[in-house]
């Protein structure tokens, strides 16, 4: 059947910021969605407020907003837009959330905008627990006992009937927040309350526990035609109870027989029937009672899913892209398979190989946080590893995390840093282990080889942890496979031995521990045995035809010898063509996000048009940057020195000049360049001894001096007596920190030898070979980012300069902050401006350069300079309408930035503000006070032409939603009393009531102003914990008070959270929040489409 | 324990013993299922073939007494790129290798399935040889698969058949076997041509309600002709379908008498030789669970399971036979019906096992067919 002909304009909902649960897998799916629709020739209205994506490329929609994702927003601009049909199926909860509001509220009906890709019915069925259920029973298939309850009495009386364990599930909320598992009636009350509140309709589901059995998903497809297929198969490592978002997966499904497979695939088949998902994807997650093979139905997806990037990623299937043509009448036998390019879509995808996905957290940000796995997500990113065998890809998979020295399964026990350092685990007795091993944490798995190394049998932990006996099997043979080579010894490893162990998927780097030797050792003596890689193509069909797109992976494989034709165990196939190896940056973790493989995606982008063949290394299955037809060609593969070295090779081998591009990604590519550049790779752009120069605070201190270029005083220490003595030279408050990490990793602002000293004890190791930066700490500076282009010429041109809404001491990338600065004298711009220059033309930048800047006492301060693509550069891309990435790969590739065309500094089309989205929510006990260290899991960004309405839409677009009028509750320290006082003068003359704290309220009434007085949490009742929960605050702001008050600050701040009370913990931020209020009053928010924006830019030039 | 295995294109691959010690030799397939891997081992049409798996962990659910197709493994030998040593699942009765050594099949592990599998996608399939042992001479095996017989031509389903008839005992489905769209209205009596047949075809009957009398391939067809079934069936089974003269001239009785006639695989091809088409041998055969088939007269694709190296030319059928179903992947038949006669048959695998459960309907069909008469 050919397409739909009705449609014409299509609204694409995105997913907005990224948060734990919603990652960059909805740019993937939206950018492939986006794509497909406009190659049959619809226009595409694309919505989201997350600027860090591919999909808000102005290039891939016909009109793209960047504006909040509500359901006002969006009614406004289905008024302006009148797109024919909505498809919400491709932006995760918030498309799915918003398209059940939006037809709520009648707008759909008003414009006559038709749902595609999944009805409001199917929705409703597949989201409201106890709909599914109920049409689950009535399709004959079985699922968990269980209940809703709408009050914490109802909850309780089920908890009765249904017996412990009990897992407790809030409707209607994302990656399973509120979630939990009780084990009995106190944690059951705690959960309850919890869930209930969290629940936008205010209702748990409580259900008999199935924990500890097999779980399993199954990605499916359905089009208008009931044409049904499964595209991929995944079992769960980690059994039910811990979600499946934080579980190891595997796919294909391993542990099943063809019966019960089948039986799954059938009830798949019934399930997105009955639900009504007309066409498209979904997924469907099922559990096996591993004693009787039972099985039950737990949930099901009606949309793409972060399972289904894995799925895509996985099999080559491009499930979005699909699921987009069917929404527009196609079946899938009309649509061509793009890697046999024969064969049509309508097939299940078979697999000759391996696949593992392993969770990345970042809990190190969050000392507080329970590490505690259960059925909230709690991971930041993921990696995905593809070999041959399931040790080739489990073993993949833990390198491709990068967790350091932390990372190897069979590092030295002190070098656990889990939980207790060292003597945590030295000390560790059988109990603590075997308690380790039954409560699933973040460090599970390198228990359960500690475990194995003391020789803990299969049995004993199947017993404990519940994880099938296959996978256990498969852990116990790499265990044993280790011990037999520490006994070999680097010397007398036999070929054979070797072969074993690269085949079962050891990186040189575990090898080098096991064998007590080096890394760069271990890789002499193997390349001297004649062990190496080949590269096998992910192919949707196992061989049975060929595949025209190169897609790869690392396998170690025997050999076919003889007469017959040249071995085929290799299928890399490399060109003779100038190449461009672009090293990505892994998996996502708080500091390096989606940002990294925007730029990744855009050099691929720019390169390909300059001619030059691109290779993208990857492992993050959830990114833009490993769509096979991102890069020319596509490596599926760690980003170890090991892994990028043998892609090199291989690529090398055909004759091509490489070159590697290692400045986008990151510090994931970073930290290989040095060891690239000296095993002879080429590195475009900037060198990485620029790099190590900036990273280097000597060697740059000294060059910042030459320039007669002020920086604050600085020194570096490598012991606790060093530290002690820069303080003292530079003077409390200092900065301290690590060199070369990202995203401000174990940086602090201390005040006093005592917290230096406490610092300097418990830092963590984040690159031990570099030593700890101490700097002067300017207290209440203004702060500026600036990323900049130069070219080898020494042409510099100044990107943007971007001035942070919150003072000094919050992370640049926690931090809100504006393009164009509003704030800040020209004469001061100049001098950044000037600085820009002279230290890209010092450091002979080549391509993207970023700087700090702080301003205090009208002295300009360069507080940091970094030779690379920033978190910032698609921000400022999207509000100039300049790829900066794109420009800056060309000039690493050697064009100049005259020939480009870019020969003045960028102008951004409007004023926008970018805002972070922080994870707290999902960390329960956890402060959400901002500091040096980065905790932000994503950003949006506001655009208006006034900085009120850009900073309003920000903040809308972070859950911020600021009252326009109401009672504004004010606590702020001492020292910001005094500034205090306009900010409250303007909210009161704005018309709120103001309600603040026994010491601000005197101060303010001191100044005339109204306040009423409310207790602080300690005081009494009711206090203003009670007011808010209460919902009679409608805006917060609060400074932190200091230590002895600490608790009754982080009390109002959860309660704000929990509440959806916007709480600012700056004055600057709080100035900036009334400004907004005030804009917001007298102009509301409006709507404008990017490309609207930067026709107004064109329009302006001369 | 060593092991190798030599294709007749001069090639050879070492690896490791993963079955019984010795020696076998058979036309080299692959199967690309992911899951099934005994119901493949014991499905008599393997008769001949050394089959690889596509599939790379093998072995992991153990095996057990109740997924086999037929009273034992079937196939000439095995090989897999790597064995579970452990049988992880609630059902299982033994390992893998247990079983392969208990019936005496030859196998090997640990070598690139996948390089050998693009080695008979691009060169077809092709003959070889496993062995097992240290200080094989590689060259040695490679001329022995090339001195082995050719499949086309040669009757294998003489081996694999029933050597007297039997009643296929009523049984009610497991908790696997799916509810049958409906039951015949009263229990049908079916006669069953056994050509390797796999036993779920019998189960599949069983549960729509017929009562099924297995015959050995060889027997005339007036002997079942005489006992007055209600439908005639003709099963699955190995090798070239021209290799059996016999058996066409008895599928050309069945569709000259009335009685309704439904076939699968073999029994497909035999059928559209007995109507007047020819078959001819596929480059590599189809052997998977993943192949689409569209059902000509809805339009609709089915997931179909599919084990075999013959199809049926459709540029040789007289105009009374009418193809129904193709394969989506190469355009080939994989269905007919007779336009006078109640004769319908299907070159894949309704019956499944390994596989989706797509086309159970056709079994449905089936009935119909009878109680319409």
């Amino acid at each position: 059947m050919p397409r739909r002909t009705d449609l014409k304009r299509v609204l694409i909902i995105g997913s907005g910021p990224i948060v734990i649960g919603q990652a960059c897998e909805f740019d993937y799916s939206g950018s492939q969605a986006c794509k497909a629709l406009r190659a049959e020739g619809l226009e595409v209205i694309l919505v989201n407020s997350n600027p860090a994506t591919i999909m808000t490329d102005p290039e891939l929609a016909d009109r793209t907003y960047v504006e909040p994702l509500t359901p006002e927003v969006v009614a406004h601009i289905i008024e302006r837009e009148r797109p024919d049909a909505l498809l919400p199926t491709v932006g995760g909860q918030t498309g799915l959330n918003l398209a059940v509001d939006l037809e709520k509220a009648g707008v759909l009906d008003t414009y006559d905008v038709k749902l595609i890709g999944a009805s409001i019915q199917a929705i409703k069925v597949a989201e409201n627990r106890q709909l599914f259920k109920d049409a689950m029973r009535e399709i004959g298939l079985d699922v968990p006992q269980s209940g809703l309850a709408r009050s914490l009495a109802e909850a309780v009386d089920l908890a009765r009937t249904l017996g412990f364990p009990l897992v407790i599930r809030p409707s209607f909320t994302l990656g399973g927040v509120g979630g939990g598992i009780a084990y009995n009636i106190e944690e059951f009350r705690d959960l309850a309350e919890r869930g209930l509140e969290l629940s936008p309709v205010h209702e748990i589901l409580v259900e008999e526990s199935v924990i500890g059995w097999k779980e399993f998903e199954l990605e499916v497809m359905r089009d208008a035609a009931d044409n049904f297929v499964v595209i991929c198969s995944i079992e769960n490592v980690d059994p039910m109870g811990v979600h499946t978002g934080d579980s190891i997966t595997v796919a294909p499904i391993l542990t099943l027989t063809d019966k019960e497979y089948q039986r799954m695939r059938d009830a798949a088949r019934r399930i997105i029937s009955r639900v009504g998902v007309e066409t498209g994807g979904s997924n469907i997650q099922f559990a096996v009672n591993p004693k009787d093979g039972r099985m039950v139905v737990i949930e099901m997806n009606p949309r793409v899913s972060r399972s289904s990037a894995l799925a895509s990623k996985a099999t080559g299937f491009p499930i979005a892209k699909i699921a987009a043509k069917l929404a527009l009448g196609y079946h899938l036998d009309e649509i061509p398979n793009d890697i046999t390019r024969l064969t049509p879509a309508s097939f299940e995808p078979t697999i000759d190989y391996v696949v593992v996905k392993i969770p990345r957290w970042n809990f190190e940000k969050f000392p507080q946080a329970d590490r505690t796995l259960t059925t909230q997500m709690k991971s930041v990113g993921e990696v995905m590893a593809i070999g041959r065998t399931f040790k080739e890809a489990f073993m993949k998979g833990v390198r491709s995390l990068e967790l350091g020295r932390s990372g190897l399964l069979f590092a030295a026990v002190e070098m656990d840093r889990g939980e207790g350092g060292a003597q945590g685990i030295e000390a560790e007795d059988d109990a603590a282990l075997r308690k380790r091993l039954a409560i699933p944490s973040d460090r599970r798995i390198w228990h359960l080889f500690r475990a194995i190394e003391r020789g803990w049998s299969v049995d004993q932990l199947h017993e404990i942890t519940n994880i099938d006996p296959w996978f256990l099997q498969q852990f116990a043979e790499i265990g044993a496979m280790r011990r037999e080579a520490a006994e070999s010894g680097i010397a007398t490893i036999s070929t054979d031995q070797m072969r074993r162990l690269k085949r079962a998927g050891f990186g040189d780097q575990e090898l080098a521990l096991a064998l007590k030797t080096s890394e760069a050792s271990v890789r002499e003596r193997r390349v001297e045995q004649g062990l190496n890689p080949v590269y096998k193509r992910v192919d949707t069909c196992a061989a049975e035809f060929e595949s025209f797109t190169p897609y790869l992976y690392s396998s170690y494989e025997t050999t076919d010898r003889g007469a017959g034709a040249p071995g085929l165990g290799d299928e890399s196939n490399p060109t003779a063509r100038p190449k461009v190896v672009i090293l990505g940056s892994g998996p996502n973790r708080i500091g390096q996000g989606i940002e990294f493989d925007y730029c990744c995606c855009h050099a691929a982008f720019a390169l390909k048009e300059e001619g030059l063949e691109t290779i993208m290394i990857n492992c993050n299955p959830e990114t833009v940057s490993t769509d096979y037809d991102t890069a020319d060609r596509l490596y599926f593969q760690p980003l170890t020195f090991e892994d990028v070295m043998a892609v090199i090779e291989t690529e090398r081998s055909a004759g091509g000049d490489v070159s590697c591009l290692v400045q986008f990604g990151g510090q994931t590519p970073l930290k290989l360049a040095l060891a690239l550049q000296a095993a002879g790779v080429k590195i475009l752009g900037t060198s990485p001894d620029s790099i190590d120069l900036a990273e280097d605070r000597k060697r740059f201190a000294k060059l910042l001096a030459d320039l007669d270029i002020t920086q604050p005083a600085s020194g570096t220490a490598t012991s606790r007596q060093e530290a002690q003595a820069a303080a003292a030279t530079i003077g409390f408050p200092v900065v301290v920190r690590p060199s070369y990490v990202l995203g401000g990793r174990a940086m602090a602002i201390v005040y006093d030898v005592t917290a230096l000293d406490r610092y300097m004890t418990h830092a963590v190791d984040a690159s031990p070979e570099h030593p700890i930066l101490v700097d002067k700490f300017l207290e209440d500076a203004f702060e500026f980012d600036v990323d900049a282009i130069a070219d080898a010429t020494g042409a510099v041109v100044i990107g943007g300069i971007m001035e942070h809404i919150e003072e000094a001491g919050i992370h640049s990338g926690d931090s809100s902050c504006v393009v164009p600065p509003f704030i800040c004298p020209e004469r001061h711009l100049q001098t950044i401006r000037d600085y820009t220059r002279r230290i890209a033309r010092a450091l002979k930048v080549v391509g993207l350069m970023n700087v700090q800047y702080a301003i205090k006492d009208n002295v300009v301060y360069v507080l940091e300079v970094n030779p690379r693509a920033s978190r910032t550069v698609p921000f400022l891309s999207k509000a100039a309408g300049v790829s900066l990435a794109k420009i800056a790969a060309k000039v690493m590739a050697g064009r100049t930035l005259g020939e480009l065309g870019l020969v003045e500094d960028v102008q951004v089309a409007g004023v926008f503000v970018k805002s972070p989205v922080f994870p707290f929510v999902r960390f329960p006990g956890v402060d959400t006070i901002l500091g040096p260290e980065m905790k932000s899991t994503g950003e949006v960004m506001g655009g208006s032409t006034n900085f009120g309405v850009a900073f309003a839409k920000a903040q809308l677009s972070v859950g911020q939603r600021l009252p326009e009028n109401g009672t504004a509750f004010v606590s702020v320290n001492n020292d910001d009393k005094a500034n205090l006082v306009p900010i409250a003068r303007d909210l009161s003359e704005l018309g709120f009531r103001l309600v603040a704290t026994r010491g601000t309220a005197a101060y303010l009434r001191a100044y005339g102003l109204q306040v009423d007085v409310v207790y602080k949490v300690n005081e009494g009742r009711p206090n203003v914990a009670d007011e808010i929960v209460n919902r009679k605050v409608d805006i917060i702001i609060n400074t932190p008070l200091g230590r002895e008050s600490f608790f009754d600050d982080r009390t109002v701040r959860r309660a704000a959270m929990m509440h959806e009370v916007p709480c600012i913990t700056t004055l600057t931020g709080a100035a900036a929040a009334v400004q907004a209020i005030r804009a917001l009053r007298q102009e509301g928010l409006g709507v404008r489409a990017l490309q609207d924006y930067y026709a107004g830019i064109a329009a302006a030039r001369p | 324990m060593r092991a190798i295995l030599a294709l007749e294109d001069g090639t050879w691959f070492e690896g490791v013993a993963a079955g019984a010690q010795g020696e076998t030799s058979g036309e080299v397939v692959f199967n690309t299922s992911m899951t099934g891997y005994q119901e493949v081992l014991t499905d008599p049409s393997y008769a001949g073939q050394i089959v690889t798996m596509t599939c790379p962990e093998i072995g992991n659910y153990g095996v057990s007494s109740e997924d086999v197709e037929s009273r034992k493994p079937q196939v000439a030998g095995f090989i897999i790129r790597d064995e579970s040593p452990v049988a992880s699942n609630w059902r299982a009765s033994g390992t893998l290798r247990e079983y392969l050594i208990a019936n005496d099949i030859v196998a090997i592990s640990d070598i690139d399935t996948r390089a050998l599998t693009r080695r008979l996608r691009s060169g077809g399939v092709m003959r070889g040889v496993v062995a097992t042992g240290s200080g094989l001479d590689p060259a040695a095996f490679v001329e022995r698969a090339r001195s082995i017989p050719q499949m086309e031509g040669s009757d294998l389903v003489i081996g694999v058949t029933s050597d007297r008839a039997f009643d296929w005992p009523q049984e009610d489905p497991d908790q696997f076997g799916i509810t049958p769209a409906r039951r015949a209205k009263q229990r049908l009596k079916i006669a069953a041509y056994d050509f390797g047949m796999k036993w779920n075809i019998l189960r599949r009957l069983s549960a729509h309600g017929c009562d099924v009398r297995v015959y050995p391939a060889g027997t005339p067809a007036a002997e079942l002709l005489v006992t007055k079934p209600d439908g005639v069936f003709l099963s699955n089974g190995p090798g070239d379908p021209a290799a059996l003269p016999y058996a066409i001239d008895n599928a050309r009785r069945l569709v000259g008498s009335d009685v309704p006639v439904f076939g699968i695989c073999l029994g497909h091809q035999i059928l559209g030789l007995a109507m007047g088409g020819k078959t001819f041998k596929l480059k590599f055969g189809h052997r998977g669970a993943n192949h689409p088939v569209k059902k000509l007269e809805t339009g609709k694709v089915e997931i179909t399971s599919q084990n075999h190296g013959f199809a049926v030319d459709p540029t040789t059928l007289p105009g009374d036979v009418e193809v129904t179903h193709l394969n989506l992947y190469d355009g080939t038949v994989e269905g007919l019906r007779h336009r006078t006669r109640p004769v319908f048959c299907v070159q894949y695998h309704p019956e499944a096992s390994p596989g989706p459960h797509d086309a159970d309907y056709l079994f449905d069909d089936f009935l119909r067919m009878i109680e319409d008469r």
